[in-house]
């Protein structure tokens, strides 16, 4: 695992310095002031470093890294989500239950492995507690839209997200000791298939997916963008228990679902007439903004992996 | 009282790293920069919060000259109270109450800034706890700016705030804030204290989020 480890880590240090090496030729031959789009990938480029980092430090303490690096990008996205929901003083005790209670509770769970609660503690327990708390304040005053708001924070910033350090728990005979690898495997595509989308977005990009929503999300970007990362993905096989076939499959799926969290993202942000969700990311924006692909990606790939594998 | 002790500065520091993991607070300079002469900084009041997210947006040196306005009556009650007042935060106290005072609260705020402190200032007086967005202005800050015209007067719209901590609540809701700091203003010559007084309040208030309650 070390070996795999090294390999990969080295790989993205690679591509980054690639990315970086590009983007210092374009900004030196680019007319000054360097144009806006030029500015956002340098910044990008620079918070990717940031986060590449973070994500190395967080697996290099194993298992209860990752779970307290996912634990405080919950925290940050539901702290955004939030935000942009109207609450009422009244939802109090929720919203205080949902950050120092649920997001705890939740990744305890997963650090313990007990798959029976983790899985069920928010859409059986957490949802039938919140309305009650919320009923038991007395104000119902837009009561079903307040619930549901937040009940769906929860679902997306943390039942969905916990499904990311849970791969680490999973039981696939013949790949003991390597559940990290199979993290990376699929942070790597999605968040690879995002960045690839927006490079086959900003170089083809003509026809609009959803203009509705996003002005930014094209059908060049998103085929180009899914294949290209689904090819990566195949070529990620090493990382996983998985034939280099599977492991281009799986990964397509788990692009073809953080294509519809990122579109899902874009729609709620649309409604509160936001651009991003925060400014946490210099360049990419909010959390959310960039964790919104691996929250629809992540409890999908779980599950069928766990299905097929153990 | 001329610039902030030891503990003052430490606590302030601490606060502010406090404030920026529960509010990930964001200064927005909207008409002014993080550096100027002296200032009263004036704010919307709904939190016991609200002085902390400023002071957590000004620069070190400049968060080390300002002092926060705070009612007496709340502040000198119990000894707990009078020590964060007094050691652990940098506050200028003054007496609301008009009957029992015994010092003039403009008095005491003149003074302050003649020692060369900058104010955090909440001229509505008291904290907002009405679905108003901000109530009406007491003429406090009007006579500080007739006795010192040569201070900025810098509008401070804070957002959110009041949902992470409202009136009585001891635990903060993780909520993100930014404080909007707007283009200082002055009194004109020879302008009316009402008409003064509406138009600070009318530029505090072009500073808020729109009606719908989203971020700008």
């Amino acid at each position: 695992m070390t070996d795999d480890t090294t390999c990969l880590f080295l790989g993205l240090v690679a591509v980054l310095t690639v990315a970086s090496l590009v983007a210092a030729i374009l900004s030196w031959r680019s007319p000054k002031p360097l144009p806006s789009t030029l500015d956002n990938l340098n910044a990008r480029i620079k918070a990717w470093w940031i986060m590449v980092a973070g994500i190395s430090l967080a697996f290099l303490f194993g298992k209860g890294g990752v779970i307290l690096l996912f634990a405080f990008v919950s925290f940050a996205a539901l702290r955004e989500y939030v935000t942009l929901t109207n609450t009422r003083r009244a939802d109090r005790w929720t919203l205080l239950g949902m950050f120092l209670i649920v997001i705890p509770v939740q990744y305890y769970l997963i650090w313990i492995d007990w798959y029976g609660l983790y899985s069920i503690f928010i859409p059986v327990y957490c949802f039938l507690a919140m309305p009650a708390i919320t009923a038991l304040r007395g104000d119902t005053s837009r009561f079903l839209e307040r619930v549901s708001e937040q009940q769906w924070g929860i679902m997306l910033s943390v039942y969905c997200l916990s499904h990311v350090p849970a791969l680490v728990t999973l039981p696939i005979p013949g790949n003991e000791g390597r559940g990290l690898l199979l993290i990376a495997f699929l942070i790597a595509t999605v968040q690879g298939s995002d960045v690839l989308q927006y490079i086959f977005g900003k170089l083809f990009g003509r026809h609009k997916v959803a203009p509705a929503i996003s002005p930014s999300k094209t059908w060049e970007g998103l085929i180009g963008g899914i294949a290209s990362a689904s090819l990566m993905g195949a070529g990620l096989y090493w990382l996983t228990p998985f034939s280099p076939l599977e492991a281009g499959v799986l990964a397509a799926l788990a692009c073809i679902m953080g294509f519809f969290g990122g579109l899902v993202a874009s729609a709620i942000k649309r409604d509160r007439g936001v651009k991003d969700w925060g400014h946490m990311i210099e360049g990419h924006g909010g959390m959310l903004d960039r964790a919104d692909s691996l929250v629809f990606a992540a409890p999908v790939f779980f599950h069928i992996v766990r299905y097929a594998w153990t | 009282m001329s610039g902030a002790s030891l503990l003052q500065r430490a606590s302030a520091a601490v606060l502010a790293v406090f404030a920026r993991a529960v509010t990930g607070v964001r200064p927005i300079w909207a008409g002014t920069s993080p550096n100027g002469p002296l200032r009263i900084y004036f704010a919307n009041h709904a939190s016991h919060g609200d002085f902390i997210l400023v002071s957590t947006c000004l620069h070190p040196a400049e968060r080390g000259r300002t002092a926060a306005v705070a009612g007496a009556d709340y502040w000198n009650a119990g000894r707990v109270r009078r020590f964060i007042a007094s050691r652990l935060l940098r506050t200028v106290l003054v007496e609301r109450n008009w009957v029992e005072r015994r010092a003039d609260p403009l008095a005491v705020m003149l003074a302050a800034l003649d020692a060369g402190e900058s104010l955090i200032f909440f001229p509505e007086g008291t904290r907002n706890m009405t679905e108003e967005p901000l109530l009406r202005f007491r003429s406090g800050l009007y006579n500080l700016a007739a006795a010192r015209p040569q201070v900025e007067l810098v509008p401070c719209w804070i957002e959110n705030m009041s949902r992470v901590l409202p009136k009585g609540a001891f635990l903060p809701v993780p909520l993100l804030c930014r404080v909007v700091f707007g283009a200082p203003l002055k009194l004109e010559a020879g302008e009316d204290r009402k008409v003064f007084l509406d138009r600070a309040r009318a530029a505090l208030l072009a500073l808020a989020p729109r009606k719908d309650g989203t971020p700008q």
